[in-house]
C-alpha cells in the first residue's frame, strides 16, 4: 500500500473528502518553496501535488507557465526538485507527494534512475501531462512495477470508449480535468462535473479527484461535494506570484482545505 | 524502388507513429481522442480518390502546380561543377512550398465537420498559406505567430490580416516558433470539439508528421518525373532547408528507396554550432526529446529544458525537428549539415545576382551548401535544390543586415 491508498483509506474512515494542492518546486525559490511545501500538511492538504518546472508547459496557462519560469531562473532542475521531496520527508512520512510534470527532463535523466531516485526521495506518485495511454511502455508501465502510482488524467473528451484504456494502468486516484483547457483558465460547473465523475466511478474503484478551475472555498466545497475531492493549483501559485508570505499563503490554502473538508 | 518491400525506407510510420525510436504521440489526454479521430479521418482520405482529385485539382487551379524544375545555368557555370536545377515551390500561390500542405489539412478539417483553425507560423509562410486557404474556403482563422517574428516579419503579417486571419503575438519564452506552437496547443486543448489545428510541418503527434510529408510528397513525385524528362534518369543529390523539415521531406521521400539518390538536409548553423546553442542545428548540436507530441533530436541543456536556439531566419528557427528526419540522420540514409546566417546571406545575394531569383532566407541555407560542394562534383552530377519559398518577405531583415539604409529614397549602403 503507497501512502496515497493509506491517504484515501483514512479519508474514508473518517468520511472526508481529499484536499490536495498544487505548488512548483523553487517558486519562487527552493528554500521558500520547501517551507510552504512542509507547512501545507498543516493547512489541511492531503495530497502535495508537486510541480516539476518545465520550459515548455504545454498544458498549462499563464499562471503556472511563469511559476515555471520562476522557478527555473531560481536554478531549480529535477534533481533539486527531487532533493526538496527527500527534505520534506525528514519531517513528515505520511503526506504523499505526487510529482506533476513533463515528460522530457524525466526521459532526459533516464527512466531507471529517476525512478530509482524519486521512490527514494519519498516520491509516491507521477503525473506526467504528456503521456497519455498510447505511451505507456514509457514510464507508467516502469513506475508502477517501482512501486510508484501512475495517475492518469480523465478529461471531458475522454469518452465511454475510451474510458477502459485510461483507467487500465493507472493506479492510486484518477485525476479529472474539469474542463476542456489549461489550467487556471475557466471555471469548473458542479453541473457539469457531477455527471463525469459519475460516469467514471462506475468504471472504477479508484477515487476520483477534481482538478482546473477551482480557485475559491466555496468552489473547492462544491466540487468536493460531488466527488472524492478537489484539487487547486493556480490559485494559490497566484499568491506566491503576489509575492505573500508562506504564512499567507498557507493561511489561504487552510480555507480551500476547510471548503472541500466540509463537503 | 527498393529491392524489398521489407527493406523500404517509405513503409512509416508504424501503427504507434514511430519511426524507428522517433514520433509517437505525447499529447495530453484532452487532444488523444482527437488525434485518434484525425487519424481514422486521414487514413480514410488517404484511400479516397475524391480527396485526392479535389487537391490535385486545387493544386492545379489555385496553387500553380507542378511547379517548374529549373536549370540554374549561371548558377551552374559560376561554381563550374555539378549541374544545378531548382525546384521552384517558391513560384507557388502564396509564395512557398506551405500552401501544399494546408489545402490538404484544412480538406481533412472541412470533411470532419471544423470550423475554426488554428495555426503557428514563424517565417509567416504556413501562417499566410492557411489564412488563405481558411479565407477561399470561408473558415474561421486564428494564427499564432511569436512576438520576435511579428517584428522580422512584418509584410507576413499585414497578409495575414487582408485575408481576414487573426494573429496573436505569443510574448511567453522568447517569442519564436517553438512558443508559438505551444500557444497554439493550448488554444487547441481549450477548444479540441470545433478547432483543426493546421501543424505547419512534419512535427507534433502522429499522424501530423506522416500527414505533412504526404502531402508535401507532391514535390519530390514531380521532381522524378520533370528530371526524367529532362535528363532521362534519376537526380544523383538532393538538397533542401531544414526548419521542422517539411520542404525537404517533400522532395525527399519519393527518392528514399532510390539508393543512388544522395539526400542532404541544411539546418541553420545560426552564427555558428556551438556550446552556447546560437543556432537551430537540433540533430547537429541536440540529443533526443520529447517536445510537442513528438520525440526527436531537440536543442536542451543537461536538465532536459528547451533552449531557444537563434537563427537569422524565422522559419528556421525551432529547437527540435520532424521524427523522420531523426529517423534518417539515426540510420544514415540522409545526411544533414549546417549553414550559418553568413553563409546563407551570401548565397541569397548570389541567387538574385546570377539567377534573377530573390530566395527567402530558407532555401538560401541551402543554396550555401549547394556553394560548398558544387563546385567539387562533376559536371554530368544531378543535383536539385528545393526553393521552397520566396524572399519578398525577408528584404527588410536582409537589408539591416547587409546595412542598406530603406529609408531614403535612393538607399544607402553603410561600408
Amino acid at each position: 500500500m503507497t501512502r496515497i491508498d493509506a491517504k484515501f483509506e483514512s479519508l474514508r474512515a473518517r468520511g472526508k473528502k481529499a484536499f490536495v494542492s498544487y505548488i512548483m518546486a523553487g517558486d519562487p525559490d527552493a528554500a521558500v518553496s520547501l517551507e510552504i511545501m512542509k507547512g501545507l500538511p498543516e493547512a489541511g492538504v492531503d495530497i502535495i501535488e508537486l510541480g516539476l518546472p518545465f520550459t515548455d508547459p504545454m498544458a498549462d496557462g499563464a499562471t503556472i507557465q511563469l511559476a515555471g519560469q520562476r522557478a527555473l531562473e531560481s536554478g531549480m532542475t529535477l534533481q533539486k526538485t527531487l532533493d526538496m521531496a527527500r527534505a520534506f520527508r525528514q519531517s513528515d512520512d505520511t503526506t504523499p507527494i505526487v510529482l506533476m510534470g513533463y515528460y522530457n527532463p524525466i526521459y532526459s535523466r533516464g527512466v531507471d534512475a529517476f525512478l530509482t531516485d524519486a521512490k527514494d526521495a519519498g516520491i509516491d506518485g507521477l503525473i506526467v501531462v504528456d503521456l497519455p495511454p498510447e505511451e505507456d511502455a514509457e514510464l507508467c508501465i516502469p513506475a508502477q512495477a517501482a512501486g510508484l502510482n501512475f495517475i492518469r488524467l480523465a478529461t471531458p473528451t475522454t469518452d465511454d470508449a475510451r474510458l477502459p484504456r485510461v483507467l487500465q494502468n493507472t493506479s492510486g486516484f484518477v485525476y479529472y480535468v474539469s474542463i476542456t483547457g489549461i489550467t487556471g483558465a475557466a471555471n469548473a460547473e458542479g453541473a457539469d462535473v457531477g455527471p463525469e465523475v459519475a460516469r467514471i466511478k462506475s468504471q472504477t474503484d479508484l477515487p476520483v479527484i477534481v482538478g482546473f478551475g477551482i480557485k475559491t472555498p466555496e468552489k473547492s466545497r462544491e466540487i468536493a461535494a460531488i466527488s472524492d475531492g478537489a484539487v487547486v493549483g493556480s490559485a494559490i501559485v497566484e499568491r506566491i506570484a503576489a509575492g505573500d508570505s508562506p504564512s499567507d499563503v498557507l493561511a489561504f490554502v487552510k480555507t480551500l482545505s476547510d471548503g472541500a473538508h466540509s463537503a | 524502388m527498393a529491392d524489398d518491400l521489407f527493406n523500404s525506407f517509405m513503409n512509416g510510420p508504424d501503427e504507434n507513429g514511430r519511426f524507428g525510436d522517433f514520433g509517437g504521440r505525447f499529447v495530453s489526454e484532452t487532444l488523444m481522442p482527437l488525434i485518434l479521430s484525425l487519424e481514422e479521418e486521414y487514413e480514410k482520405a488517404k484511400t479516397d480518390e475524391s480527396f485526392w482529385a479535389e487537391m490535385h485539382d486545387l493544386w492545379t487551379h489555385y496553387v500553380g502546380r507542378p511547379s517548374p524544375l529549373y536549370y540554374a545555368e549561371r548558377l551552374t557555370e559560376h561554381l563550374g561543377g555539378a549541374k544545378i536545377y531548382l525546384k521552384r515551390d517558391e513560384l507557388n500561390h502564396t509564395g512557398a512550398h506551405k500552401i501544399n500542405n494546408v489545402l490538404g489539412q484544412i480538406i481533412l478539417a472541412r470533411r470532419m465537420g471544423k470550423t475554426r483553425i488554428i495555426a503557428e507560423t514563424g517565417a509567416g509562410q504556413h501562417g499566410v498559406a492557411t489564412a488563405t486557404v481558411c479565407a477561399k474556403f470561408g473558415l474561421k482563422c486564428i494564427v499564432y505567430m511569436g512576438a520576435h517574428d511579428v517584428e522580422r516579419q512584418a509584410p507576413n503579417v499585414f497578409r495575414m490580416r487582408l485575408l481576414g486571419a487573426e494573429v496573436i503575438p505569443v510574448t511567453s519564452g522568447r517569442g519564436t516558433l517553438k512558443d508559438a506552437m505551444n500557444d497554439a496547443l493550448r488554444d487547441w486543448v481549450t477548444n479540441v470539439r470545433d478547432t483543426f489545428y493546421c501543424i505547419g510541418t512534419v512535427a507534433g503527434p502522429h499522424p501530423y508528421p506522416a500527414m505533412v510529408r504526404d502531402f508535401q510528397s507532391i514535390i519530390g513525385k514531380e521532381v522524378r518525373e520533370q528530371m526524367h524528362e529532362a535528363e532521362g534518369r534519376l537526380p544523383d543529390t538532393l538538397i533542401a532547408a531544414i526548419g521542422g523539415g517539411s520542404n525537404a521531406m517533400g522532395l525527399f521521400f519519393p527518392f528514399l528507396d532510390d539508393k543512388s539518390v544522395n539526400i542532404i538536409g541544411v539546418e541553420a548553423g545560426g552564427k555558428g554550432v556551438n556550446m552556447k546553442m546560437e543556432h537551430c542545428a537540433s540533430l547537429t548540436g541536440g540529443r533526443p526529446g520529447v517536445l510537442h507530441g513528438n520525440r526527436t533530436y531537440l536543442l536542451q541543456d543537461d536538465d532536459g529544458q528547451i533552449l531557444e536556439g537563434y537563427s537569422i531566419s524565422a522559419g528556421l528557427d525551432y529547437p527540435g525537428i520532424g521524427p523522420e528526419h531523426a529517423w534518417l540522420h539515426e540510420i544514415g540514409r540522409a545526411q544533414y549539415v549546417s549553414i550559418t546566417d553568413k553563409e546563407a546571406l551570401e548565397a541569397f545575394q548570389l541567387s538574385c545576382q546570377l539567377e534573377g531569383i530573390i530566395p527567402a532566407l530558407e532555401p538560401s541555407h541551402a543554396l550555401a551548401h549547394v556553394m560548398k560542394i558544387a563546385g567539387d562534383l562533376p559536371s554530368d552530377h544531378l543535383l536539385v535544390m528545393n526553393m521552397c519559398g520566396r524572399g519578398d518577405k525577408d528584404i527588410f531583415s536582409v537589408a539591416k543586415h547587409l546595412g542598406f539604409d530603406m529609408s531614403g529614397p535612393e538607399g544607402r549602403v553603410f561600408e
